[in-house]
């Protein structure tokens, strides 16, 4: 990974290419179709607006009357609507374009949020050590021991009663990051500390110290580069995971209101018509949620194997 | 040496100590001894009252066995480790109770080479980082070309190509790695180098090219050096004075030529003797027997009591202190201040 952080001639791409990870990469049949069904669906995300023929969250392009057609390959479909239409008339397509951009959108942000906390505090408490890093990882203990939704569901239910339903879901989006980003610092802070543990210890860090550079710059500019490979190890499971844990909380009717809805939402929405028939609302978008969080893990059990230091040397 | 000797000594170390406690923590501490739960902590005794003066200019070795605490003598020096009793004094300033920006100058002339070449350099950062980083720390003024310059400088004078500078450390060998390591040692142009082991993890054929280059570098811009090794071929190569330590403690200094003329202290007649000889091919080695004891209860006496030939009673109680010879050495031993050594 040595290539991460600034590109010379030959170009960074070229590098990275041929570089051990490059090949490793090409050589995983696994990992490339992952990787590239990712970025579609990412790709799909980003350009929501403009993939999708319809603005679900336009009211104007709803029309009731529109409600519940199945997808085109099924009889009585209406060939506007590709995967057919939710119970409020909303075309499926256009709305799971847009809820799974809400849902990558609260999984990137809540795993920066968890990313910046846990690399912080686990940082100075490998480094500086002693009753600082004893009193940050029992809280790291008593957090890790609620479990993450249950914490969400108590925060999220109290903040929705406080606020009331109207504006809590003008800032669901917020509250879901927030929550979904503080519940999982743990997991960082602990895996940082361990390996900020392995690295103070070696002479580069006493060379550094040496020539007079300070705990920051210390911590910042060379202990942390060399902690990077398990940080985006964790980083991709827990993107994964922000994922599920934001669709959970949609799913329970603490997350993204019905008016915006995430892939969560959208299961949850159409549960209710499950048995009447309407299969498609919860289905589909079931299958877009499980392929994503599916090659996100796939993705990292690849990064796993490729930066574990006991499966290649340098 | 072709600077001149002031009076006052570079580094003075006043009876340093450093003790590392052994059980941390109030659990490891409660013990079960003889039926009874008590409370002790033990301690490792890594440098016990060592005094020792640097002058300017010279090159001091630091030899003896592994686990004497040389290398801790070198960390405490360079402020890596705090002592827990004694004094350091570098140029007449206490340094060892400062804080960090009060010995923030002494940075600039006090650095240290470390043992491990393939440990001692970032991974992730190109030689050019590495060594500019040092540059642009001290030298906040330096301009951008300022700070090349300078870079490519010292790259020159240990004989790196400053072409390479794009280059991450693991694509070089150790010895060149060891050689930009004392590069980055020298950006800040210092006084003083503290060489923990620099050549014993490289290979025979670059130690010398290494060790030729640091003395380049002490006679080029006058270094003074704390050479520690265990090596005595080195020592005699390189040192102008040599410092003997067994179980934390200076057992010999002497000027090097006198030291492997006349060793007096029976420690370091067994070390010298143990040094493998071309023209000697029944070599009178001294066997030493038994070994080193533990730097956990030290012995009450002399440390070397316990494998000196020459050891009688009062070595068993009483602890020698390094005494002047004629010959300018000073050795800790009873039986030299006794004459009970039969030459």
């Amino acid at each position: 990974m040595s290539n991460l952080s600034e590109s010379h001639p030959p170009s960074f791409w070229t590098r990275i290419w041929e570089s051990n990870i490059g090949y490793s990469f090409r050589s995983n049949p696994v990992a490339v179709a992952s990787l590239m069904i990712f970025i579609v669906i990412v790709l799909m995300a980003v350009f929501a607006p403009l993939i999708a023929p319809f603005d679900p969250y336009d009211p104007a392009q709803i029309d009731i009357m529109n409600s519940e057609y199945p997808p085109v390959w099924i009889d009585g479909s209406d060939p506007k609507f590709l995967f057919g239409t939710d119970d409020q008339g909303r075309d499926l397509w256009s709305t799971i374009l847009y809820g799974t951009r809400l849902s990558l959108l609260i999984g990137l942000c809540a795993v920066a949020l968890q990313a910046f906390l846990g690399i912080t505090i686990g940082l100075l408490a490998g480094y500086i050590g002693g009753r600082l890093d004893s009193l940050l990882m029992r809280l790291a203990d008593i957090q890790l021991s609620f479990s993450t939704l249950m914490v969400a569901i108590i925060f999220l239910a109290v903040t929705q009663a406080m606020f009331g339903s109207e504006t809590f879901n003008q800032y669901a989006i917020y509250f879901l990051i927030v929550v979904i980003g503080v519940a999982e610092w743990p997991q960082y802070a602990r895996t940082v500390r361990a390996t900020v543990l392995a690295e103070k210890k070696k002479e580069y860090v006493d060379g550094a110290r040496v020539l007079g550079f300070g705990p920051m710059r210390i911590m910042v500019r060379h202990i942390l580069p060399n902690s990077l490979s398990p940080i985006f190890v964790i980083s991709t499971v827990q993107v994964a995971n922000a994922i599920i844990s934001e669709a959970s909380l949609s799913f329970l009717g603490l997350g993204m209101p019905p008016s915006q809805p995430s892939l969560g939402s959208l299961i949850s929405s159409g549960f209710d018509y499950i048995f009447s028939g309407s299969w498609w609302i919860t289905a589909i978008p079931g299958v877009v949620l499980v392929i994503l969080v599916l090659v996100i893990n796939l993705l990292g059990d690849w990064m796993r194997d490729v930066l574990n230091p006991r499966l290649h040397k340098g | 040496m072709t600077e001149l000797k002031n009076t006052q000594p570079l580094l003075e170390l006043r009876s340093l100590e450093k003790h590392f406690d052994l059980d941390r923590g109030f659990l490891e501490t409660i013990k079960f001894r003889g039926g009874k739960i008590v409370r002790e902590s033990r301690q490792v005794h890594a440098v016990n009252d060592i005094t020792l003066n640097v002058d300017r200019g010279e090159a001091l070795c630091v030899v003896g066995e592994s686990g004497c605490g040389k290398s801790t003598v070198a960390r405490l020096i360079a402020g890596l480790l705090t002592p827990s009793s004694g004094e350091i004094h570098y140029d007449g300033v206490r340094i060892d109770n400062g804080s960090r920006s009060d010995i923030m100058s002494l940075r600039k002339k006090m650095q240290m080479i470390f043992q491990n070449p393939y440990a001692s350099l970032n991974p992730r950062m190109t030689i050019q980082q590495a060594l500019e980083e040092p540059v642009r720390y001290h030298n906040k003024s330096f301009s951008k070309g300022e700070v090349q310059d300078k870079v490519a400088d010292v790259m020159r004078s240990v004989g790196v190509d400053p072409s390479w500078a794009k280059r991450y450390p693991h694509e070089f060998s150790g010895g060149q790695r060891q050689r930009i390591a004392i590069a980055r040692a020298l950006t800040v142009d210092p006084e003083f180098i503290i060489a923990d082991e620099p050549i014993s993890a490289l290979d025979v054929s670059i130690q010398a090219q290494v060790l030729n280059l640091m003395l380049e570098a002490k006679n080029q811009r006058g270094l003074t050096y704390l050479f520690i090794t265990h090596d005595l071929s080195v020592v005699q190569h390189f040192g102008t004075r040599v410092a003997v330590l067994y179980l934390g403690s200076v057992c010999e200094l002497a000027e090097t030529a006198t030291l492997f003329e006349n060793p007096k202290h029976p420690y370091t007649r067994a070390l010298l003797s143990a040094v493998p000889q071309l023209k000697d091919d029944h070599p009178n080695h001294i066997r030493l027997k038994g070994e080193i004891p533990t730097p956990i209860n030290l012995p009450q006496g002399c440390p070397f009591e316990s494998r000196c030939a020459f050891a009688n009673d009062r070595c068993k109680v009483e602890q020698p202190k390094p005494l002047l010879q004629t010959d300018g050495s000073i050795v800790a031993c009873h039986a030299v201040e006794e004459d009970r050594l039969e030459s």
